[in-house]
């Protein structure tokens, strides 16, 4: 009898576990919403952060992030997968391979703050990038870079090798086998590595602080298409900018409760974003699961 | 007598092969004749699947694989196993079938493309004027032609099997490789790629590699015994299932082994 | 047939054979150094890390930055103790880890061992989730939320402190413990818990006693995940732990961390070239060395768990 019930007590104590995570999560969540829910208005997306906190709100912010999320898109993704379909489709075992490898995990694993100080020492003042959007994306993309690649591997790796042998028994090279084959089965599984890595991205703050991003900015990046020749203009690279968490950062940091209110609103937008990119991004991987074949 | 009065296609000459240190091949010569059916029986192990990959070097695609020996090609003469011979064109030139039938997920109609699209083949009609012959050709066309553009996956096992018989016949092979290709298939979807492979030895040469000796009997017109990485004997398989020359051939084909 | 034959030997051929080669060697260099980007990348952190520290211990010596009590690298009487910062590292570490260790592993073997196929399913998405909420908006609940709820119960307590911020970092951290231990249970082999079973243990004795120990490297490597993760957590002490340099192990006070210290200095406008601005790097390598330490140990453990089985 005694021991039955041990089993029962520690399922109760498992559950108990489980909501204090899952209540914490919760409260931050409805507290969050509670202070900042009220500020959540038009008005909000389209005004500069101002002095005064009920008139402030995250234009500068929100297209800062989109921005440099743009930027990081652009390296991290072909990098990425490149680098994932190198390693599962091309390298054969040698001590190259196996550095790429262990250094992969290692990277991981690196605090991200770090990498804002190689942003800083690298971007910012030897390639004299300065406190743009170009060395906050650059930086952030070799943030997600290890996501990428684990995902874009791991995607790989589900394909079967009969699949390959197929496309190879009928004479196509490497790159048409990678390119018809390989490419397209795994895209959903990238995909999924792409958004959860992004989701990481937008939130980051303390590497974008590090490069020394202002942290108040009352003004957009110039626009990106003109109405001259040639249309298109990178000039918005080169811009100073801020981003979404360091507003946020910039407004918890203020004693103010009026702007603490403001914090939670664009707390609550960036916390919404990233929950829906990984809903999104857990959504796929289930789909995918389901509609696997082989 | 029947022997002389056929074209080699292709012969292997003191074949031998080795993964990594475990030589699984020894020094196997014999020849497949042109448009004739060829099979190759063994207990499992015997290395009759990797005697047959060698025919496309599909063991280049794994590190430490060694060839030793040649596989000669008529009516050129070329060794495939060369230094110089591309593994690519050995394959352009020489289909496969595999165990399992693997359809790419992708539709019907581009599974049968690919290898022409592997070739750079870009007219639209040449295409689908070829997806179409290979598809008669292995006797599929009036069962897929309502749905070419629906996942090959929707098919049947024995469907799939045949689709890829066709992806390997629209590139129009010389020599066809079929690795145990109905182990995976029910006996009504044997019988038909059996069917099929009698009507396609008039215009490709075929080696099939079976681990069922009734449909060695069945298909082929020659047959060849291996056991463990050795050529036992090879022959007419009418001859060698009634009255074979070795010893251990008819222990194996009469079932008083493996 | 003669097609055939002037397919392999032919000077078209072979022209476009090397045509075909050329193009098969370039993607696959191209393929190449995209994978070299990040062996680049840990050279170029190595780099710029110990370029800048050089100069900084040129100007302060170790023995100095090891054994000083004191870190004040911005007043004119500077002094550099790396002590100073690490004890907010630790202090605050510990409270996390003290939060994170304990739920997190009782929640893996709740999960792995104890719950229902469709609870556990439901429950790994959400505590996902919960590792993917960004780290600013955690350090605004620490500041904003626990702190003031910590002060009802505790009245001294200071608005900056590492127990709240602390205790936070513990919860973001149980994900990244529970679900790397859970991956490790479920390696376990079946064999061994029938075994157990057949013996007559209960679940609770099984998960304890067999699968537990067969599944401890990796749970340690969970463990070692977690601890590097809270000593490179920046943003929830930067706004929650307070930035003030402070040799403490207490976590009721407020204390820089040396990451919350890397912050402070890139808000002020240090510049470049300054001893103020080499600080900053020689704190990272510190703080690098640490988890390249801990990477290491977890990844040796991994390896372990993997050849287990």
């Amino acid at each position: 009898m005694h021991r039955k019930h041990q089993d029962v007590v520690f399922a109760l104590v498992g559950i108990v576990a489980l909501m204090v995570a899952v209540l914490t999560f919760l409260t931050l969540f409805v507290n969050m919403a509670v202070d900042g829910l009220p500020r959540l208005d038009w008005h909000f997306f389209t005004s500069f952060p101002s002095r005064r906190a009920t008139q402030a709100g995250i234009l500068s912010a929100w297209v800062g992030s989109t921005l440099v999320m743009l930027v990081t898109a652009f390296f991290a993704v072909p990098l990425g997968v490149a680098s994932g379909i190198y390693l599962e489709e091309y390298a054969r075992k040698s001590w190259v391979t196996d550095l790429i490898e262990i250094n992969i995990t290692n990277l991981a694993g690196v605090p991200s703050i770090v990498y804002g100080l190689l942003a800083l020492g690298l971007f910012v003042y030897q390639f004299g990038l300065g406190q743009s959007i170009l060395s906050a994306g650059l930086t952030l993309a070799l943030l997600i870079l290890p996501v990428v690649i684990v995902a874009t591997r791991e995607a790989i790796r589900s394909i079967p090798q009969v699949i390959r042998e197929g496309s190879y028994a009928l004479g196509a090279t490497r790159w048409q086998t990678v390119r018809y084959h390989i490419l397209p089965y795994s895209s959903a599984g990238i995909l999924t590595g792409i958004i959860i890595g992004m989701a990481r991205a937008i939130g980051e703050t303390a590497p974008i602080i590090t490069i020394g991003a202002l942290t108040f900015i009352a003004f957009l990046p110039p626009a990106p298409l003109k109405a001259e020749p040639p249309f298109v203009s990178f000039d918005w690279l080169m811009s100073p900018f801020t981003v979404m968490p360091i507003q946020m950062f910039n407004w918890t940091s203020r004693p103010e409760a009026a702007f603490q209110d403001n914090a939670a609103a664009a707390g609550f937008v960036l916390v919404f974003m990233t929950l829906a990119m990984n809903g999104l991004a857990i959504w796929l991987r289930y789909r995918l699961r389901r509609n696997i074949k082989w | 007598m029947m022997e002389q009065l056929l074209a080699t296609k292709a012969e292997a000459r003191s074949l031998s092969f080795y993964y990594g240190d475990f030589q699984a091949l020894k020094g196997i010569s014999m020849p497949v004749h042109e448009r004739q059916v060829t099979a190759l029986i063994g207990p499992s192990g015997c290395g009759k699947s990797t005697f047959l990959r060698c025919f496309n070097r599909m063991h280049d695609l794994y590190p430490g694989n060694r060839y030793d020996g040649q596989i000669i090609l008529q009516p050129d003469n070329t060794d495939l196993l060369a230094r110089s011979i591309d593994p690519i064109d050995v394959r352009m030139r020489i289909g496969m079938v595999f165990q399992k039938p693997n359809p790419f997920p992708k539709t019907v109609f581009e599974n049968v493309a690919y290898g022409l699209r592997v070739r750079g083949e870009r007219s639209r009609r040449a295409v689908e004027e070829k997806v179409e012959q290979a598809l008669h050709d292995a006797a599929l066309w009036d069962e897929v032609k309502e749905r070419l553009h629906q996942p090959a996956y929707n098919l049947s096992g024995g469907q799939q099997q045949r689709l890829c018989i066709a992806r390997a016949l629209a590139t129009d092979p010389e020599l066809l490789l079929f690795d145990e290709p109905t182990s995976a298939l029910d006996p009504i979807a044997t019988a038909s790629i059996e069917e099929l492979m009698h009507d396609l030895k008039k215009r490709v040469t075929i080696l099939i590699v079976t681990h069922n000796m009734q449909q060695a009997a069945r298909v082929s017109d020659f047959t060849a015994y291996m056991y463990l990485g050795e050529l036992v004997e090879f022959g007419v398989t009418d001859e060698l299932f009634i009255k074979p020359q070795k010893k251990q051939t008819e222990d194996y084909i009469t079932g008083r082994f493996g | 047939m003669a097609k055939a034959t002037a397919a392999l030997h032919g000077t078209a051929y072979l022209a476009s054979r090397r045509a075909r080669h050329i193009r098969e060697r370039l993607i696959e260099v191209l393929l190449f150094f995209a994978a070299l980007i990040s062996v680049v990348t840990t050279v170029a952190i190595v780099y710029v890390l110990v370029k800048e520290s050089v100069v900084f211990f040129e100007q302060v010596p170790l023995r100095d930055f090891l054994t000083d009590r004191q870190w004040t690298p911005l007043f004119d009487d500077a002094h550099f103790g790396i002590v100073v910062l690490l004890s907010g590292t630790l202090t605050s570490s510990f409270v996390a880890l003290a939060v994170a260790i304990p739920l997190g592993t009782i929640i893996a073997i709740y999960l792995s061992e104890f719950a229902p196929y469709r609870l556990r399913e439901m429950v790994k998405p959400v505590l996902e989730m919960l590792g993917g909420v960004p780290t600013i908006v955690y350090g605004y609940f620490a500041l904003l939320f626990v702190t003031p709820l910590l002060q009802k119960v505790m009245p001294g307590l200071p608005g900056f402190n590492l127990l709240s911020a602390g205790l936070v970092m513990g919860i973001m951290i149980i994900p990244y413990v529970s679900s790397i231990s859970e991956d490790a249970m479920r390696a376990v082999p079946m064999a061994l818990r029938e075994g157990s079973y057949a013996m007559g243990a209960t679940r609770f004795q099984t998960a304890t006693r067999v699968v537990v120990p067969a599944a401890f490297s990796g749970i340690a490597s969970a463990y070692i995940l977690g601890i590097s993760r809270a000593v490179g957590e920046t943003m929830i002490l930067a706004v929650a732990g307070g930035m003030q340099p402070n040799l403490t192990f207490n976590p009721l006070e407020p204390a820089a961390t040396i990451t919350a210290y890397i912050v402070q200095v890139a808000l002020g406008d240090l510049p470049h070239g300054s001893v103020g601005y080499q600080t900053i790097f020689a704190a990272g390598l510190t703080l690098m060395l640490f988890t390249l330490a801990c990477n290491l140990a977890g990844h040796v453990l991994r390896k372990r768990f993997r050849e287990a089985y």
